[in-house]
């Protein structure tokens, strides 16, 4: 058999990120051995690149606020398929988890009186982000990062796992390679936390880096856990198109707050057209009456006039640059030109700092002279391991999961903010869980050698092949697939021929061969990681094409109206032998003290990251 | 090659006390253990493709220069003063009879060592005359290195006390500044005017002043030694004053060189006049304004 | 043409089909034709390497990150790199381009003349592991024994933004290392066991300054992260990707604030006589 190192813990995290980070302290506190499994080096995860902030009703600026609000936001933006008590809970210790930030060192953005300072965003009804800067995530990860690594966790960085082993039904542990060395690593534990985020890089155009390709909801499914609502992937209206090297990047909603407006190739101001009739009346009549909002905004004044039509909702604006570049209107590069250089250049300075060097440095366009090339780009996974909203545990005994990797907080679609607060909140609560399942167990479950042996040899293998393609090029295809089947806009006919693609890329990938040697060999990496796309690919087309109906982020053009009978089930994906079965499972109903809620303020509220 | 082959980060392992008692070092990592690359590559050794050499070579030109023709000015021992014009390398002018040599010297060792401890003159001649690097990724010439530890270079600590003397000359300076204003007819009476001396003199000591002003001392001990501002006596005011010398502070390379340029250009300028070799250019007279107030002159020659 | 087929053309664009059909407001793309770029990337482990040269089609914007993605992808799928956000956030791509430390991903290759072979090499600092990646787990050591953040018994979690703008300045950095791969005292002179370098220095400037932080580091300071060493020639604030004034706001501060209690005879017969 080859070699391989074994480490023992009982309780396993594998995700250093905001959700990993914080399980793992928890966990520790309650003084279980935790070792902490990340593929990047520590403090490198996603939640780095976090902009925006974390929500949390401190009602700091807005005393109005309080957690039931918080919670009917979230609701309503996830079109009430959001797991109710999920969002209580977020709703109601998102607050504290802010706080703690605070007590282990985080330098949050001041209130004039002293306070944390909060920011209003899309679908909050107040101001509720607390931030700092434009870097909240960085400031979130280094102090989680800081206060681990005092605490007494092992952190494997560099580390993949690619296998996680049971028990007669219960966790045992995983298989991991070091990157650095490519030997295996095996996992002796008790419990695992998920904590491995998005699957963003099954598409080619996505804000998300080379780590989310869905490793942890492969691992979950293998195990014999359930994924919920895969069909729900957050495409982002905005990302930079051109040039290729920055195709995907985030160009913040803010551009548009500030006045950015949105044009065709022709040079026509197209948003007014694709304002839905019933929202029509919201939104500016004219030029003259969307400038003079501007205008108003700008000085921070109270005004008559209703906002430009560019502040429409986010599948409304996808929709709308959609049509215009099948229509063949537009730009070069297949996106639509966001411009606000009308507006003065010490103003776009001012109060969009990062977005102006995010152009000037990685596209040299200066967007105070030249419109930016904006299109949508993939960007959060509200799908995931379904989990137990109290302690995050998974329907496998021993697996629990936490952050984006887990399901059911967000819904049908995710607000700005909240998904840094849904990391420390469930975090903590997996972390909690874990440890407290793993104190219960006396024996640490037993893995087989043959589970083992089997698994180094499935990854060895790329090497042994004399000949095969590159995992590059079935990466590209998948991405194809992904990127014109099961975007944005779906469509029966593409989501079937996606699945038969798919079919024939799980072949594919399944005879890659990969060159040189084990040592930090990426192409190795890719060629596992395939895998592990191909089964969230698998399970985004098939739930994708039994939600038959357009609802949060999942839009099909054949089925564009709300289902009644769908809003009240998830679908949910399941191992079943070698295959996938994927059905509706129904929603857990709200307790009637929640509903109440609703009743008392009708008015829906909008959507956004 | 690293030391830790498991590549696991344990944080049981070891934390510092939080007051360290004795030397401890850094990472508890045996020497040479993370050795890269960049370890002992010869000088000037670098895939640098720019003109690197250029800057570390310009300094050493420049503060090489400039100190030369200080020596020079300061062990002249004479032509240092012009009339109302006194150069700033002899100021405040004191000639005790026991003192054997220029009298600049006893003087000069203020600014030179005010200067010689300044965190900007270290970073510029630790490049240019030490090449302790000679220019970022550059290769160096000699393996041993000590840095700011220990004798002679922990002496570079008391760049504040130098501030403080240099300050009390400052008064001295911006005396002679006043000075350069008040001429002397041939019958004694005087009168105020501006002539090139005058200028050269008021530029030099601005300048010493901005630089005195953005030292890296004072910005500390005026507010950046405080952790809250807005816990501390006196907060709000020392914040204010903090931040603004702060602004100062991000030039203080700037005021280093100029204000360097200025006090030997103002020197020399005293000198060259003295010498009879410059002709010192009157711009402006105001001749009867001491008519009304000999006193005043009285009392400021 | 299918729905999916345009979402392919928002997601899957790149020059071709689709840049043709619509003409306006191109933004001179002709200019930047079809050249190549050479690059020159060491290729190694511990036990040796070399420079090997690949020949890399520009294309607009493109960055040197790109380009070694692009000969990952074509030429060497076994190059290995460390990247993450793309976007000068994560700090992972760090490298020597032309001889300069710098981010990937933040280095375009327009600001290279045409024609000039850029050499890509691993931060020279640290233990190479393969290609352009090295083990920079020494860091993740230091930072571990930096005695971690602990409020004053008793204060108030309340201050004013202007308490913090100047720790918020530090606490901006994204781990990179390149500060630590440029100064010279770890890179030439090998001194990992005596001083902690720059990037600790920020961390702990940004721990000494938070307005409630109780603990004293200025023995921590001088003695085990060894501030003594640093000569202040400000290699690590000129390769700071952040921007962060290293030097002058962080590390000179605190070497200030080590001479409070080491090295001022005044002060220290001040605290002798009041016994503070
Ligand atoms: C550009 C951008 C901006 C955003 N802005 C905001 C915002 O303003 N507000 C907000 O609330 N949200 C925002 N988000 C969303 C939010 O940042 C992420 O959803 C969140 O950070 C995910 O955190 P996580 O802990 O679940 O996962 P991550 O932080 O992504 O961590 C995943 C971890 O899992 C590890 N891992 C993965 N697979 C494996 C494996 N096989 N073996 C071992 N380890 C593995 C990775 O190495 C990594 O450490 C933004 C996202 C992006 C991309
Ligand atoms: S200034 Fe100090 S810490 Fe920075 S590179 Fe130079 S010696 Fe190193
Ligand atoms: S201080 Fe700057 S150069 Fe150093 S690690 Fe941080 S971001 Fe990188
Ligand atoms: S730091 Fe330069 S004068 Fe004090
Ligand atoms: S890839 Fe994140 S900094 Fe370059």
């Amino acid at each position: 058999m080859e070699p391989f190192d074994t480490h023992e813990h009982e309780v396993l995290v594998i995700g250093a990120g905001g959700a990993g980070l914080r399980a793992a302290i928890e966990a520790s506190a309650m003084g279980c051995s935790v070792g902490l499994v990340t593929k990047s080096l520590l403090g490198k995860a996603h939640t780095v690149m976090a902009e925006g902030g974390i929500a949390a009703a401190l009602a700091h600026l807005d005393p109005q606020d309080g957690w039931q609000t918080h919670f009917q936001d979230t609701m309503k933006g996830g079109s009430f398929l959001n797991h109710w008590r999920m969002a209580q809970l977020h709703a109601q210790e998102s607050p504290d988890r802010v706080r703690e930030l605070e007590q282990w060192g985080a330098l949050f953005d001041r209130t004039p009186d002293g306070r944390i300072l909060q920011r209003a965003f899309g679908g909050h009804t107040w101001k509720r982000l607390a931030h700092v800067g434009d870097r909240t995530g960085l400031e979130m990860i280094r102090t989680l990062q800081d206060r681990g690594v005092h605490q007494g966790l092992d952190v494997y960085m560099e580390f993949t796992v690619t296998k996680l082993f049971t028990d007669g039904g219960r966790i045992a542990g995983a298989l991991a390679y070091r990157r650095d060395t490519g030997r295996f690593v095996l996992f002796r534990c008790k419990a695992i936390v998920i904590a491995t985020g998005g699957v963003g890089k099954a598409y080619q155009v996505t804000s998300n880096s080379w780590e989310y390709t869905g490793d942890g909801q492969t691992l979950a499914f293998e195990a014999g856990a359930e994924l919920i609502d895969m069909e729900f992937l957050q495409f982002h209206p905005t990302g930079m198109v051109w040039p290729p090297g920055v195709m995907g990047l985030l160009v913040t909603e803010g551009v548009r707050g500030e006045g950015g407006i949105l044009r065709n190739s022709k040079g026509e101001r197209f948003m007014w057209k694709y304002l839905p009739e019933a929202r029509r009346h919201e939104y500016a009549a004219d030029e003259a009456e969307a400038r003079a909002w501007l205008d108003a905004a700008v000085e921070g004044q109270q005004t008559e006039a209703r906002r430009p039509p560019e502040l429409s909702t986010r599948d409304n604006v996808s929709r709308a640059i959609y049509t215009e570049v099948r229509e063949g209107r537009g730009t070069p590069h297949g996106g639509a030109f966001l411009d606000i250089s009308y507006m003065p250049a010490e103003r776009i300075k001012k109060k969009l700092p990062s977005m102006y060097h995010q152009f000037k440095e990685l596209a040299d366009v200066d967007i105070t002279a030249t419109p930016m090339e904006v299109g949508p780009t993939t960007h959060y996974m509200m799908g995931g391991v379904r989990v137990e909203p109290d302690t995050g545990a998974a329907t496998v005994p021993g697996l629990f999961a936490a952050g984006e990797a887990s399901a059911g907080m967000h819904g049908a679609n995710r607000l700005g903010g909240n998904s840094l607060s849904d990391l420390v909140v469930f975090g903590r609560r997996a972390g909690a869980g874990a440890a407290y399942y793993a104190k219960g167990l006396t024996a640490t479950p037993r893995i087989p050698d043959a589970e083992i042996e089997a698994e180094m040899r499935g990854l060895l293998s790329p090497f042994e092949r004399a000949s095969g393609e590159s995992p590059y090029e079935v990466h590209r295809a998948l991405q194809e697939c992904m990127g014109t089947n099961v975007g944005i806009f779906r469509i029966e006919k593409d989501l079937e021929t996606a699945l038969a693609t798919l079919a024939t890329l799980k072949q594919r990938a399944a005879r890659v061969r990969v060159e040189g040697g084990r040592t930090y060999n990426p192409g190795w990496h890719l060629a596992r990681d395939l895998r592990n796309m191909l089964v969230v690919s698998e399970a985004i087309t098939r739930s994708a094409l039994l939600r038959k109906e357009s609802r949060g982020a999942h839009s099909r053009l054949d089925y564009t109206g709300l289902d009644p009978a769908l809003g009240k089930v998830n679908m949910c994906a399941k191992r079943s032998g070698d295959g996938m079965q994927v059905g509706p499972t129904p929603l857990p109903e709200m307790p009637a003290e929640l509903k109440a809620l609703f009743d008392a303020a009708p008015q829906p509220a909008g959507k956004a990251t | 090659m690293s030391p830790e082959p498991q590549r696991k980060l344990s944080s049981s392992a070891g934390v510092a006390p939080a007051a360290a008692p004795s030397y401890r070092p850094a990472t508890c990592t045996p020497p040479g253990a993370w050795r890269g690359a960049g370890y002992g590559q010869p000088f000037g050794a670098t895939e640098r493709t720019d003109t690197w050499w250029l800057m570390p070579l310009a300094q050493a030109l420049g503060l090489g220069l400039l100190g030369l023709y200080a020596t020079w000015a300061a062990f002249q021992g004479a032509h240092y003063e012009f009339g109302n014009y006194l150069s700033p390398f002899y100021s405040p002018l004191l000639k005790p009879a026991w003192w054997p040599i220029s009298p600049a010297f006893l003087i000069l060792w203020i600014p030179a060592g005010f200067r010689g401890t300044c965190y900007y003159y270290r970073k510029a001649y630790y490049r240019a005359f030490f090449a302790d690097p000679s220019a970022c990724a550059v290769g160096e010439p000699r393996k041993g290195y000590r840095g700011e530890v220990g004798f002679p270079w922990a002496i570079q600590n008391l760049h504040r006390y130098f501030m403080y003397f240099a300050s009390i000359l400052l008064v001295f300076l911006w005396w002679d500044v006043i000075r350069a204003f008040i001429f002397t007819d041939p019958d004694g009476s005087h009168y105020l005017a501006i002539g090139g001396g005058t200028l050269a003199i008021l530029a030099s000591n601005a300048l010493l002043t901005m630089y005195s002003l953005s030292c890296h001392s004072l910005r500390h001990l005026v507010g950046g030694k405080l952790d809250c501002f807005s816990c501390a006596v006196a907060g709000g005011p020392r914040h204010g004053a903090w931040s603004r010398l702060s602004a100062l502070n991000a030039h203080h390379m700037g005021y280093a060189w100029w204000s360097l340029f200025a006090v030997c250009f103002a020197d020399f300028y005293v000198r060259m006049c003295s010498m009879g070799v410059f002709h010192d250019p009157m711009f402006v007279t105001f001749r009867h304004l001491f008519d009304y107030a000999p006193k005043i002159s009285h009392f400021l020659l | 043409m299918s729905a999916g087929a345009v979402a392919g053309a928002i997601a899957g664009a790149t020059a071709g089909a689709a840049a043709a059909a619509a003409g306006a407001r191109v933004k001179a793309e002709a200019t930047t034709a079809k050249r190549e770029a050479v690059l020159r990337v060491y290729r190694g482990d511990a036990s040796g390497g070399q420079e090997v040269e690949y020949q890399v089609p520009v294309e607009t914007g493109m960055v040197v990150l790109d380009a070694i993605h692009w000969i990952q992808a074509h030429q060497a799928p076994d190059l290995a790199v460390r990247w993450n956000c793309k976007a000068a956030k994560c700090g992972s791509c760090s490298a020597e381009v032309n001889g300069k430390p710098a981010l990937m991903c933040k280095s375009r290759m327009e600001r290279f003349a045409p024609g000039e072979p850029i050499v890509v090499r691993p931060m020279k600092t640290f233990p190479i592991i393969r290609d352009l990646v090295t083990d920079v787990s020494w860091n993740f050591e230091v930072n571990q024994r930096i005695p971690p953040f602990q409020p004053r018994a008793g204060a108030e979690w309340k201050w004013q933004q202007h308490d913090v703008d100047r720790a918020q300045e530090f606490r901006k950095c994204i781990e990179c290392f390149l500060c630590q791969d440029v100064c010279h005292v770890l890179r030439s002179h090998e001194l990992k066991h005596q001083f902690a370098g720059p990037r600790f220095l920020v961390r702990i400037a940004g721990l000494e300054m938070h307005p409630i932080d109780g603990v004293d580091r200025t023995p921590f300071l001088k003695d085990s992260a060894g501030i003594g060493f640093c000569n202040i020639t400000k290699c690590c604030t000129e390769v700071c990707p952040e921007d962060i004034h290293i030097t002058d706001n962080a590390i000179i501060p605190l070497k200030e604030r080590v001479v409070d209690r080491f090295y001022d005879p005044v002060q220290m017969v001040w605290r002798a006589i009041t016994g503070k």
